[in-house]
């Protein structure tokens, strides 16, 4: 049986779209940074599929890939050290608590 | 690999040297010289302004098999984007100064000028990849200067929901662009541009909307727009006035470029209403939500959700006429929103006060703030002869340019009624500031002499801009 494109687009998708309920309907804050690394690995299969089936003689999306993995690893960083932060000064990481600016 | 290349960069570099002295000196003078340190960012921000102007009349070059280029169209962008960051320096240097920022004042400059070089290759860039390495270098140093303020809970708030939701419609953009770069075959401008020809499908339209989708949120477009009070109220006033001219007129230029380089070929097939819808609401929206607003920075975040939506609207007349109408209303914008921004800061510095019923009887105890304030909003509505007045002006002539079709009167018309919607908020802040009466005003101060200039710079730019016609002419023979 052949692998084709379609074999590795279809998981992408649906980890892409398992990313965004995650993102929309939990309310821990790092639960939802899983759901956003979720999104972008998604992403990531499909620049890499995309380019390994449709255009082999071509690096563009391996690149682009790894730069992807790189700019993923940084924003998280940056996001779990904003966490930490909030945690310090208010003891909870729940979203749903996080709304004293409303009116 | 041929080295010289990277000569193409000059703004970029003049700006990398800037970030660099910043940062050595913030790095290795002892706590006495610290104290230098904002003002030798000033000053060579300034020398990297003046050197953008010098550059105004460079070819147009391309570096990095294409991947870069840049162009006096650019060049005079840049330009804009550095005078405005010039300003927000400037005005920042009495709260970089203060109690609680002071030990760690230089990393407010050197991610403030990260975040600008960011944008300049964002602008810059004529290839995917190039793109989003910029788009993240402007927005990632964006989210910790959120969380600046490190005493402050909202500061923390604001950030934690700035962050999330730039890394939220970054998986989006990029998700649209794996899916743009499946139908093409590359990632440059150009390239995408003949590959996509003759492709359009229901995998182009999707991509498209992830991309516009993506843009949304870094313009805060209604209805991408949810994070943009919280995140403007909780960052410290300085970060906010970064936030909603500089980071939001550069997203704008980027979002010009790659609508009209990449997709232009799809504009009727696939865009235009997805375009059209987006002015409708984000000019509406942000408008009745302002109205409801008490507390200073959240009411100009919702007004500079509607200014967005005209920024939109001189994207929409795709034309040299629409980049320079463009250009100008983002450099007005600049003017007008910062010296707003700078009367809120100069009071929250001297008072702590951020509330729209504080300022009632401010003109008896401090005239001349008041004065600036109802400069900045005159320009904002849009009166005449202050520029905003301009600004809109050649927004709508450059939408209807050349151009019968209904839906852009209709579009234009909307746009219209809603600048009436918007003189009756702006104007409560006059109102407050000159006729209602209040049994404890803010009692009269004395701004910090770097406030006084940054405001003077902005009014400045406010009357000098509507009266001169001399920058709108030269913008438009740059573009032309």
């Amino acid at each position: 049986m052949d692998i084709t494109l379609i074999w590795y687009l279809v998981p992408a998708l649906v980890m892409f779209c398992c990313g965004v309920y995650g993102f929309l309907t939990r309310r821990n804050m790092i639960a939802m940074l899983i759901s956003l690394e979720l999104m972008l690995n998604a992403v990531d299969i499909n620049f890499v599929v995309f380019n390994r089936y449709l255009f082999p003689h071509s690096m563009e999306g391996w690149m682009f890939t790894l730069f992807g993995i790189a700019i993923a690893a940084a924003e998280t960083a940056l996001a779990i050290a904003i966490i930490i932060n909030l945690f310090r000064v208010s003891k909870n990481i729940d979203v749903r608590d996080a709304t004293k600016m409303k009116n | 690999m041929d080295y010289s290349q990277f000569l193409a960069l000059k703004q970029e570099i003049g700006l990398l040297i800037v970030f660099l002295l910043v940062f050595l000196t913030d790095t290795f003078a002892d706590k006495k010289s610290a104290k230098a340190v904002p003002y030798i960012a000033c000053i060579f921000m300034l020398a990297q302004t003046a050197y953008g102007f010098f550059l105004s009349h460079a070819p147009a070059t391309e570096a990095f098999a294409g991947m870069y280029a840049t162009s006096p169209v650019l060049v005079a962008i840049k330009n804009i984007l550095n005078v405005g960051t010039l300003i927000v320096l400037i005005q920042s240097l009495k709260w970089t100064n203060s109690e609680f920022v002071a030990v760690r004042r230089g990393e407010f400059y050197e991610l403030t000028l990260l975040t600008l070089l960011g944008m300049y290759l964002m602008i810059s860039s004529r290839h995917f990849l190039m793109f989003i390495i910029g788009l993240e270098t402007a927005s990632l140093p964006l989210c910790a200067l959120v969380a600046f303020d490190k005493h402050r809970y909202e500061s923390h708030e604001a950030a934690i929901k700035y962050v999330l939701t730039a890394v939220f419609s970054s998986a989006i953009l990029l998700m649209g662009l794996s899916f743009v770069y499946g139908l093409a075959g590359t990632l440059y401008y150009d390239g995408i541009a003949i590959g996509l020809m003759g492709q359009m499908g229901v995998m182009l339209a999707v991509a498209l909307a992830f991309v516009i989708a993506g843009f949304g949120f870094k313009i805060s477009l209604v209805p991408f727009h949810l994070w943009t009070a919280d995140v403007y109220q909780g960052a410290p006033t300085s970060v906010t006035s970064y936030l909603s001219v500089i980071s939001k007129g550069s997203a704008a230029f980027a979002f010009l470029v790659v609508l009209t380089q990449v997709f232009g070929a799809f504009y009727a097939d696939a865009w235009e209403w997805m375009l059209y819808a987006l002015i409708v609401l984000t000019i509406t929206v942000g408008n009745l939500f302002a109205i409801r607003q008490t507390n200073m920075k959240r009411f100009l975040a919702f007004s500079s959700i509607s200014q967005a939506g005209y920024i939109m609207l001189a994207i929409v007349g795709d034309n040299a006429m629409g980049i320079s109408a463009l250009m100008f209303y983002t450099l007005v914008y600049i003017f007008s929103n910062l010296a707003a921004f700078g009367v809120i800061g100069a009071i929250e510095n001297a008072t702590g006060k951020v509330d729209m019923t504080d300022y009632n009887g401010l003109y008896k105890t401090n005239p001349r703030l008041s004065f600036t304030m109802m400069l900045a909003m005159f320009s904002l509505a849009g009166i005449p002869p202050f520029a905003g007045f301009f600004s809109k002006f050649f927004v709508f002539t450059s939408t209807l340019n050349g151009t019968d079709s209904a839906a852009l009167y209709v579009l234009v018309l909307i746009a219209l009624i809603n600048t009436i919607i918007s003189l009756y908020y702006y104007l409560l802040v006059v109102k407050a500031m000159f006729i209602n009466d209040s049994e404890q005003p803010i009692a009269t101060f004395r701004s910090a002499c770097s406030e006084r200039l940054g405001m003077w710079v902005c009014v400045a730019g406010i009357i000098g801009l509507g009266i001169v016609s001399y920058f709108y002419d030269y913008l438009l023979t740059v573009v032309g």
